[in-house]
């Protein structure tokens, strides 16, 4: 075995449309449906704890409770409250009678049709995979309740009406929910019905309305089960450090003297690391710091970022340097030779590390014949976890169990499964059924973390003699995240990757000529999606250049981007926020920047007020963001990822980077690796303005924006022009200078 | 073997006295609210009161709470329902929700010695505490309902 990453997933089962066949009972209704969502499947439930309940999308039980499942993981976003708060809409369910189940592994019922039909959390597309299917699982399972009342009472179902878990005939009587699931048969077929012509915005009882989320309770009091939590009778402990530089492998390990620690039963030798295995986590802990590793050559060992920043800006700048075209429209390459001026603009981004809060961990027991496993994690992936898992032990993925616990922060970390691997593999070598609890120390979970890629930035852009843009082309240099995650699906891409280049994409701008590429670089750090994947840089970029453009043309940011704005619905959102922040009044000591950006069709824009020490200290003071859903499911929270993501925005704008010297990381803690704090953070208002259509994924949308409103408001205030993130004081100062 | 007092009960671990307090809380004891965050008193996650007063419990050593009493987020109120909890839920403040035993533990040792703090006082209190997620507005304005809501 290699590096995890080296590990090709098996292919991903093609999407179909598939019954299933249940066994009858009487204890309730149990809804299923399959990864299309086009069928759904009313059966009775056994009341048993078998496959047929806990498969099941809905479970409406005599005593009027009702369980929905959430097929998505729940990792502070959300989700586990949203999705199943959908299909509680659409089958008009009394909600305080709803329990939420997290669903386990199993792709077939639980797979997010905008990804590949697996269980994957990542990209914000949740609420735009599974509206289609949630909304007809809601929609089917309360026609199939009317039709069963309707039934009994020998009258027409077209009679009947439903108010919150119950059916309602116009002469007045009523049968709850869960009475009719005591009678019920589920039909042979699912009645076909169009969800929309049961429920709209104009009528929903429980979407656009602040429930509350389903987790926060739990959240309060110490309740809530995380990976790190899990207690499994018999489990011994595990520590692991993997090589500093990635693809290197153990040559000589201190064995004897780990040995000595008390309660530390094993060194493992992993190809890719070294494992402690313990009674407890002190012991593991105590080996861990005394382990001392000599590791082989590896291809990354000479990847020195702070040099290499300076060969990525020269590849950047070197014509014959190929790129990888991202996303284009019409003819760069005539709309900038054509050009009166051309323009051109560079930027640096650095390594970023996801500082989940909740340090990488799994628990995993596999069997004594070593062929099956139980594995308890917080994962974004339960469906690659499940697969790399079967690919470990050498078994079916069917023989693989995996129960997801809370998240302790994704951000894309947790989308990985290398973590899960190490808990399999070192339960295998345990033998004999020993479920193993691997914790990551922080220091371990840094020095091996999956970075977002360093990356230098090349805008050009040409204009006519009436300074209109007519030609931009943004390159970006650096290493493939894909490439290093799964590279057979770069393979397939042709080259693209999405975790790179998100966002270098412009729309949204009325430019008829524009491309964005990428010049792979190979040079060896461990990399993976980061919060907002490209769009945190790529944004940047393209926003600071649009800001210079407005500099050169002696025109406010603002206008010069309502001038340059295609999409109607990017304009609402940028004015709207320019409102919110006051934009044309003068301020003293401080000044404005603005940014916009675009995910998943879904607009957004971003005010920053900025004031500027003379140690080159940037202080933010108010942040004001304007954003589009499409439809606001659940406004506070949509308000409160939105929070989060000018948090997390603002902190990988100002502070945090991770520096490789001859492949290792440089930082190990949160003391080198500095995350925004209580007395960082600015006043923020947001402004949730939904424009029709359907819901979009708001778990990212509001990062790509911050870092370009925060240049460009201290180019505002100070004229430093700042192009290397993060804007450390020292670049700040040093751009103040120059 | 170290005796002590978790949330009014009396405990023994049996671990090394420089066993830090988190993990004879987490492991040993199975109480598992408290959080694991860093190890190295940067976080905040691992937050406890040892006879009232926040500290990091894991840069506390199991034989440094000999005899004392400590308190966890479990045991902060009998059903969960101290003033800052039923705020940090009015305001919906967890998100992935990690640090949030740190932080509403961190919290109640403000409010036990100052009842109605300022802004500032709440933001500099606060300031020993990470929460990635970003929940640090609603984390001030829990405290400021709590504040006036106890």
């Amino acid at each position: 075995m290699n590096e995890v990453s080296k590990i090709a997933l098996p292919e991903l089962p093609e999407l179909s449309v598939s019954r299933r066949t249940f066994v009858g009972g009487a204890a309730g209704l149990t809804f299923a449906m399959t990864v299309s969502g086009l069928v759904t499947e009313a059966v009775a439930a056994t009341g048993r704890d078998g496959d047929n309940t806990v498969n099941a999308y809905v479970t409406i039980r005599p005593d009027d409770t009702i369980t929905i499942m959430s097929p998505a993981a729940e990792m502070g976003q959300g989700i586990m409250t949203c999705l199943p708060l959908i299909v509680a809409e659409y089958m008009d369910a009394d909600w305080d009678k709803v329990t939420v189940e997290m669903a386990p592994a199993n792709h077939k019922l639980y797979g997010n049709p905008k990804f590949g039909g697996i269980q994957y959390t990542v990209a914000s597309l949740s609420v735009m995979g599974y509206w289609g299917p949630l909304t007809m699982v809601g929609a089917q399972t309360r026609q199939v309740l009317i039709n069963a009342a309707a039934e009994k009472w020998g009258v027409a179902a077209s009679e009947c009406s439903t108010e919150p878990s119950k059916v309602v005939h116009k002469s007045g009587k009523s049968l709850t929910y869960g009475q009719i699931a005591a009678f019920a048969k589920p039909p042979a077929e699912m009645p076909k019905v169009d969800p929309a012509s049961v429920k709209n915005e104009s009528n929903y009882r429980l979407l656009g309305k602040d429930t509350g989320r389903v987790d926060v309770p739990a959240k309060t009091n110490g309740s809530a089960q995380y990976g790190m939590d899990v207690q499994v009778d018999g489990m011994v402990y595990a520590s692991i450090q993997r090589s500093p530089v990635s693809k290197a492998k153990p040559v000589s390990i201190n064995e004897a003297e780990i040995m000595k620690v008390k309660g530390v039963k094993r060194v493992i030798k992993l190809p890719y690391g070294v494992a402690i295995i313990g009674d407890t986590v002190e012991a593991t802990k105590t080996g861990r710091e005394a382990l001392d590793v000599k590791w082989s050559k590896a291809p990354g060992d000479t990847f020195t970022t702070a040099t290499a920043m300076g060969d990525y800006l020269k590849i950047a700048a070197d014509p014959a340097s190929k790129g990888i075209t991202w996303k284009s429209k019409g003819d760069v390459s005539a709309g900038i030779a054509g050009a009166a001026t051309v323009k051109t603009f560079e930027y640096t981004s650095e390594h970023n590390y996801h500082a989940q809060m909740e340090p990488m961990n799994a628990t995993a027991l596999v069997s004594p014949d070593g062929k099956s496993a139980e594995i308890w994690a917080s994962t974004q992936g339960p469906t690659i976890a499940q697969l790399v898992s079967s690919k470990v032990l050498k078994t079916s993925p069917a023989n693989i169990k995996v129960y997801p616990q809370f998240i302790g922060g994704g951000f894309g970390r947790r989308a990985q499964p290398d973590f899960v691997v190490d808990a399999v593999l070192l339960s295998k070598i345990m033998g004999g059924g020993t479920p193993v609890k691997v914790i990551y120390s922080r220091e371990d979970d840094l020095a091996a973390g999956r970075m977002r890629p360093m990356t230098a930035h090349r805008i050009d852009v040409g204009m006519d003699k009436d300074g209109k843009v007519v030609g931009w082309k943004h390159r970006v240099v650096g290493e493939s995240a894909i490439g290093y995650t799964n590279p057979d699906r770069l393979k397939k891409s042709g080259g693209k990757d999405v975790l790179v280049m998100a966002g270098a994409e412009i729309p949204y701008y009325g430019i008829p000529n524009w491309m964005a590429d990428h010049v792979h670089q190979k040079r060896g750090a461990r990399l993976a999606a980061w919060r907002g994947i490209g769009a945190g840089y790529t944004k940047f970029a393209s926003e600071a250049t649009i800001d210079k453009l407005a500099l050169d043309a002696k025109t406010d940011p603002v206008e010069y981007r309502l001038g340059l704005l295609s999409d109607e619905k990017a304009k609402k959102v940028l004015t709207a926020v320019a409102e919110m922040a006051d934009w044309k009044r003068k301020r003293s000591g401080t000044a404005l920047g603005v940014a916009v950006s675009q995910l998943h069709g879904a607009n957004v824009a971003g005010i920053a007020e900025v004031s500027v020490d003379k140690d080159g200290k940037i202080k933010v003071h108010n942040f004001w963001m304007a954003l589009d859903p499409g439809i606001a499911l659940q406004p506070d929270n949509i308000v409160a990822q939105t929070e989060s993501n000018i948090i997390y925005g603002l902190s990988q704008s100002i502070k945090e980077r991770v520096t490789l010297e001859n492949g290792e990381v440089q930082q190990s803690n949160f003391h080198d690796y500095e995350v925004f704090r209580q007395e960082d953070i600015p006043n923020i208002e947001v402004k949730v303005m939904p424009q029709g259509g359907i819901p979009r994924g708001i778990g990212e949308l509001g990062l790509p924006p911050t870092a370009g409103a925060v240049a460009n408001a201290v180019r505002a205030l100070t004229g430093a022009d700042l192009t290397q993130m993060p804007f450390t004081p020292e670049r700040v100062k040093a751009a103040m200078k120059g | 073997m170290v005796a002590f007092t978790v949330n009014g009960k009396a405990q023994n671990v049996s671990a090394g006295d420089d066993t830090p307090l988190l993990w004879a809380l987490r492991e040993h004891l199975k109480m598992t609210g408290t959080k694991f965050g860093c190890g190295a008193g940067l976080c905040g996650a691992c937050t406890v009161h040892v006879d009232g007063e926040a500290v990091f419990s894991c840069q506390t050593a199991l034989s440094d709470v000999a005899g004392k009493k400590v308190t966890t987020i479990e045991g902060l109120a009998p059903n969960g329902d101290h003033a800052l909890q039923k705020a940090w839920i009015a305001e919906q403040v967890p998100q992935c929700g990690y640090c949030q035993s740190g932080q509403i533990m961190k919290a109640a040792e403000l409010l036990a010695s100052n009842k109605q703090p300022s802004r500032d006082e709440i933001v500099k209190h606060m300031n020993s505490n990470i929460c990635r997620c970003g929940t640090y507005p609603r984390i001030v304005r829990a405290v400021q309902r709590a504040a006036k809501e106890a």
